[in-house]
């Protein structure tokens, strides 16, 4: 049990050699303590391979754990994370440090266009009400009951296929100059995931959900910005679905 | 020791008493017009999407209704110089010109109106803000597209 101390300590000055000095830059906010947000700079010996994440743990844990931001999974499955890293939403787990220039202060703020709660977390209520109100589950008229399995051709299957990886990170909800200035707005993401409905042969409620994104707050809001398609982590081509459902909506009333 | 609570690990002691709790939480800074179930429901029926069309369909035919307009007017044969009553009651006296115009009026005024009311709806967030912006903006509107109307039909070259 003692040499591997000793291997560690040099391991670990070996190891420390592909380390850089970066410096996180956070956009701190605490109603209880001030009104303003402020700027803090945080210096961190890193290896340029980890990520944003593995930077704002360490941040958390060794330096200062009153920093407040979400995350669960950690691989870029569950959505907390979504953050505005440099300017750009990405999610901080997905996001290697060596990919967005190190030597430059990394900026981290919150989402833009939802109340901050407390440093990097925001009020999502906004979001999931817009993601509900597109009714996002299956709808069938007669046969509720899940007697037998939903069949589907490959291409039927293939149409939506796009539209299913979402993970509901509202990186690209909060990335859209429309929803920047009017919180009412739908947003790309509950139009992503209405889409995914709507184009899925199995589901019968197409109709209904057109209509819906057919009212004032609805698709026709979308100036194609395509500042979604950008944000989107999981490469989900947004903006050419909300043109879908456009379309859609075009073609089936003329 | 009066005390035998440890703090929770990684809190040190709190001096005072806190400023907020649950009754009285902190203030924050709301995001501008949220969505919420109580959101108005709009019984607009198509309208949106018919001012969407509206916006393409206008854009392509103004392209050539604004782009001729403008070689006309301000390239042609001397550019702004030769613009005078003369000039406007010679072109006037062909009703395609007169079309033209009356075409070209209607369109910018009606596309360029609508896209204001897309940035009022943008930007004003107040219900009685956003109001008063489109009565503005509608009641400009009709009196351009009214008053320019009225000159094209009733324009008379032999005034003085
Ligand atoms: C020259 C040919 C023109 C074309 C092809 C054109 C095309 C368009 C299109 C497609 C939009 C909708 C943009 C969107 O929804 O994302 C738009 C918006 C707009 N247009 Fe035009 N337009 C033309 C001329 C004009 C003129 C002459 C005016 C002024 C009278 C005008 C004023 C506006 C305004 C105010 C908007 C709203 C801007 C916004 O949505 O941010 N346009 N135009
Ligand atoms: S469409 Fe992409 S960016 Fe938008 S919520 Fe889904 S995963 Fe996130
Ligand atoms: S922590 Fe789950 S997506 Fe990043």
């Amino acid at each position: 049990m003692a040499t591997p101390v000793l291997d560690k300590v040099e391991a670990e000055a070996a190891a420390s050699d592909h380390l850089i000095t970066v410096t996180f830059r956070i956009r701190r906010f605490n109603p209880e303590v001030s009104a303003d947000a402020v700027w803090e700079d945080f210096q961190l010996e890193i290896d340029p391979k980890e990520r944003v994440l593995d930077g704002l743990h360490k941040i958390k844990w060794d330096i200062d754990g009153t920093l407040t931001f979400r995350r669960s999974c950690a691989h870029g499955i569950c959505g907390s994370d979504a953050m505005r890293i440099n300017g750009k939403n990405r999610l901080a787990c997905k996001t290697l440090i060596k990919d967005i220039n190190p030597a430059k202060p990394i900026t981290v703020e919150p989402i833009k266009g939802l109340t901050v709660l407390k440093d990097l977390v925001v009020d999502m209520d906004p979001f999931f009400q817009a993601y509900r109100d597109v009714m996002p589950f299956l709808i069938t008229k007669d046969t509720n009951e899940p007697t037998r399995e939903r069949l589907q051709s490959a291409e039927d299957r293939e149409r939506f296929d796009d539209t299913t990886k979402c993970i509901l990170c509202a990186a690209c909800t909060s990335s859209c100059p429309v929803f920047w200035n009017d919180g009412q707005y739908f947003g790309p993401a509950a139009i992503v995931n209405a889409h995914r409905f709507i184009f899925d042969s199995r589901d019968e409620a197409g109709e209904q959900r057109l209509e819906i994104l057919n009212d004032r707050d609805g698709v026709w809001r979308c100036r194609t910005t395509f500042n979604c398609t950008d944000a989107c982590p999981r490469g989900i081509e947004v903006t050419k679905a909300i043109q879908e459902v456009k379309r859609a909506l075009i073609t089936r009333r003329f | 020791m009066s005390t035998t609570e440890t703090p929770a690990a990684g809190v040190g002691p709190v001096e005072g008493a806190p400023l907020f709790d649950v009754d009285n939480p902190a203030p924050l800074i709301e995001a501008p017009r949220k969505r919420t179930k109580k959101t108005p429901r709009s019984t607009r029926g198509n309208f949106e999407m018919a001012a969407w069309l509206f916006m393409r369909l206008s854009g392509v035919v103004l392209v050539v209704l604004v782009l001729g307009h403008l070689l006309i007017q301000l390239v042609l044969d001397g550019g702004v110089s030769k613009i005078g009553f003369a000039f406007v009651a010679g072109r006037w006296a062909s009703p395609f010109w007169q079309v033209w115009d009356l075409l070209m009026l209607w369109l910018a005024m009606l596309h360029g109106a609508n896209g204001l009311r897309t940035i009022i709806n943008d930007y004003a967030e107040r219900a009685n803000t956003r109001l008063w912006l489109k009565g503005l903006l509608y009641t400009a509107t009709v009196f351009t597209i009214l008053l320019g109307s009225l000159v094209i039909f009733t324009f008379d070259p032999n005034i003085r």
